[in-house]
């Protein structure tokens, strides 16, 4: 028999509203910025018991803000989790959720084909503090699951990669770290929950870099971890820092607290308390005034994305595109799958000519900005071997799906006549 | 902390702090399909404000194994094994929606074990639609949606959470969506079958508390005052909240439970 329950408000309705309710002091309709280093105690008892976690407040804007929390909560909504933890930036949300999983000896199973600081992080950073990483290719399920040891605490990667565009099978991503009682983390970055949520597909665990589409206006740097509240970290014996007394907190147990908001408490109370990479109040404020038009964006953000992949494939100045739109991407079928809105407005290409062709064409743009960072309104454009991805190697540029003469863009709002026109101009001048 | 009940391993949450059975003890009882943590934000408090508490995983949930028990009556002889494992005498007893039931009728079957009775968002009966319990029979996510949507207040899913960083309708559901095959089913019919007479409920001599969300949906307030009608000298409590005002409303929870169990009852304000 079939049943029909009541589901939550749509991805739309969540984003204008989720997290925050009329400000109960003034009425304030909008979310008011509550520019507060801390909050006074009504007395004593309470005081003591906001501190020992037996009443839920604010108590200090490094461990959480009215503001900041209507964020949080937001995303958590727009991503039906449980929770969320906002961050000073994307990497900090990232190294927030591995240092929560393991210390001294753990180890993380990640695609190759991940954002240079990402990259980073793993590879040469965390073994400085005793956690490794093994890198395999995104598509390679087999290598996914032999690259798993004892060690292994979270199995890590991008939903759509930057700037290879590759398509992260999370479902059968899910079904390994099942096997293996691992937790999945995806970077929904170039997604966002417009466009799909990792957590229907399987993940446990997602992190956003909010300064992109989320905020889609590029004026603040700022990150997101949110739980999907349905690991078990009380299975095995594997994660102690949520299953084991922790001696930071009174011995607090942290999956007997809560089992569904065991990470996020330890997230919380050990990772913003002592690693400090909190979100400001007014970062949280700008943000939310992009996310409430999240979903209108993202669908003109790959409308025109598919405008662009469809002009440059059929370009003769161009080698080749890699967006999953094309058919010949081989992970065309996976996107329309997971992402049936669309996948990605970042898309990248390459040109014929190398590296001096890309410079030129890149400097021949008008319309597009040449920096570094994707999912602004505006049109951006960058050559991500020499500039995002330029301490990898040739081998783990390859890895990345990167080679000398790619070039990236992250299409943004303007009007796609306006953007073609621009890329054929500099298209033009490439060639000469 | 572990006990063994009825044979079986017991689960209780003691707030933090190891079990003293020389205070005066609070045995907290969560609804159909949730575990201790429903009373996460109460249960520490009293832990660390005098009191021994252990708010327990009852049969089948959450951390305690064993079999699902079939009617309120049931829950009930296991809470009564329970208060025995835990060498318990007398205990002020706590009960959240189901957890409400399997309270109320320790207290009808045996009153001199409890010194106080707390029912927080309770209907007697406590009738549960078709739909939901057919969703439940067949361990549908449709039936966890019901929980979920009808369990708090309407617009919830949207609101502010008294939690910071917490979208309560998800945990919440997150935490129902754990429940192993037919504990819902079981927890739900066992709620909607239990019928205990009005004579039993006028003869009940226990300090009682009814606590009330204004905006339950699923045991309206009208129906918990009407069970505070029911029961001599019982003290009505409303707040605004949904059905699920532990989290939803955790301070005002806390400050109606502290009033109650603390014996303050004529400073409690009523509505």
């Amino acid at each position: 028999m079939a049943h029909s329950g009541p589901k939550p408000p749509h991805t739309d309705t969540l984003a204008v509203h989720a997290g925050q309710s009329p400000d109960p002091a003034t009425g304030a309709r909008a979310v008011p910025i509550y520019q507060t280093a801390s909050f006074v105690f009504p007395d004593a008892d309470t005081a003591a018991a906001l501190f020992d976690m037996e009443t839920p407040g604010h108590v200090y804007s490094r461990l959480s803000n009215p503001t900041v929390s209507v964020f949080e909560e937001r995303m958590a909504a727009l991503e039906d989790g449980v929770g969320a933890i906002a961050t000073s930036s994307g990497q900090a949300a990232l190294h927030l959720a591995i240092a929560t999983l393991m210390g001294q000896g753990g180890h993380v199973v990640a695609s190759a084909s991940l954002y240079g600081g990402s990259h980073n992080l793993l590879a040469y950073t965390l073994p400085r503090f005793g956690v490794s990483a093994t890198f395999v290719p995104a598509r390679d399920l087999e290598a996914w699951e032999r690259a798993i040891t004892p060690a292994t605490r979270l199995i890590f990667g991008e939903s759509v990669g930057n700037p290879s565009v590759d398509v992260l099978d999370i479902p059968a991503l899910a079904a390994i770290a099942e096997r293996h009682h691992l937790p999945l983390l995806v970077d929904a970055t170039v997604t966002t929950p417009a466009l799909g949520r990792p957590f229907e597909h399987g993940a446990h665990l997602a992190i956003h870099s909010a300064t992109k589409f989320l905020s889609g206006h590029g004026v603040v740097i700022g990150g997101v971890l949110v739980d999907g509240g349905r690991f078990d970290w009380a299975a095995d014996e594997r994660f102690p820092t949520l299953c084991a007394p922790y001696e930071g907190f009174h011995g607090m147990v942290f999956t007997e607290e809560s089992p569904v908001s065991a990470f996020l408490l330890r997230a919380r109370r050990e990772g913003l308390r002592d690693f400090g990479a909190c979100m400001a109040p007014m970062t949280a404020f700008q943000i939310l005034q992009g996310l409430e038009t999240l979903p209108l964006r993202m669908a003109r953000h790959v409308e025109n994305a598919a405008r662009v992949v469809r002009f440059l494939a059929s370009h003769e100045a161009v080698e080749r595109v890699h967006h999953p739109e094309l058919a010949d991407h081989p992970d065309h079928a996976l996107a329309r799958r997971l992402y049936p809105r669309g996948a990605s407005a970042i898309l990248s290409f390459e040109l014929a000519g190398g590296r001096e062709a890309g410079q030129r064409f890149i400097e021949a743009l008008s319309l597009f900005s040449h920096l570094a960072n994707i999912g602004d309104a505006k049109s951006l454009v960058i050559h991500p071997a020499s500039t995002t991805h330029f301490r990898m190697d040739d081998a783990a540029l390859a890895a990345a799906g990167i080679t000398p003469g790619t070039v990236r863009l992250s299409i943004g709002l303007e009007h796609p006549d306006d953007l073609l026109e621009d890329l054929a101009r500099a298209l033009r001048a490439a060639r000469k | 902390m572990q006990f063994i009940v009825e044979g079986y391993p017991a689960y209780a949450y003691t707030g933090g702090v190891p079990y003293d059975p020389s205070r005066p003890a609070i045995v907290f009882v969560h609804g159909a399909a949730f575990d201790h943590s429903a009373w996460q934000w109460q249960s520490r408090y009293f832990a660390h404000h005098g009191h021994s508490v252990l708010a327990v995983d009852l049969p089948a949930h959450g951390r305690s194994p064993g079999a699902v028990r079939d009617g309120i009556e049931a829950l009930a002889r296991w809470l009564a094994a329970f208060l025995d494992s835990a060498a318990l005498e007398k205990a002020a007893l706590v009960g959240h929606s189901m957890g409400s039931l399997v309270t109320l009728e320790v207290a009808l079957r045996d009153p001199a074990r409890v010194s106080r009775l707390a029912l927080v968002g309770t209907s007697v009966p406590m009738p549960v639609g078709d739909a939901f319990l057919a969703a439940a029979r067949d361990d549908s996510p449709a039936a966890f949606d019901m929980e979920t949507a009808w369990g708090h207040a309407r617009g919830a899913a949207l609101a502010q959470s008294a939690v910071p960083g917490t979208w309560l309708v998800g945990a919440s559901r997150q935490l129902n969506g754990r429940s192993r095959r037919g504990v819902l089913a079981a927890d739900l019919a066992a709620c909607h079958a239990y019928r205990p007479s009005n004579e039993a409920l006028a003869a009940l001599r226990v300090p009682a508390l009814v606590l009330a969300g204004k905006r339950d949906q699923m045991t309206p307030w009208k129906a918990g005052k009407a069970v505070a009608d029911r029961i001599p000298n019982a003290r009505f409590v409303s707040i605004d909240a949904g059905h699920s005002m532990t989290s939803e409303a955790p301070r005002e929870t806390l400050f109606a439970l502290r009033d109650f169990l603390a014996g303050n009852r004529d400073q409690t304000p009523t509505s």
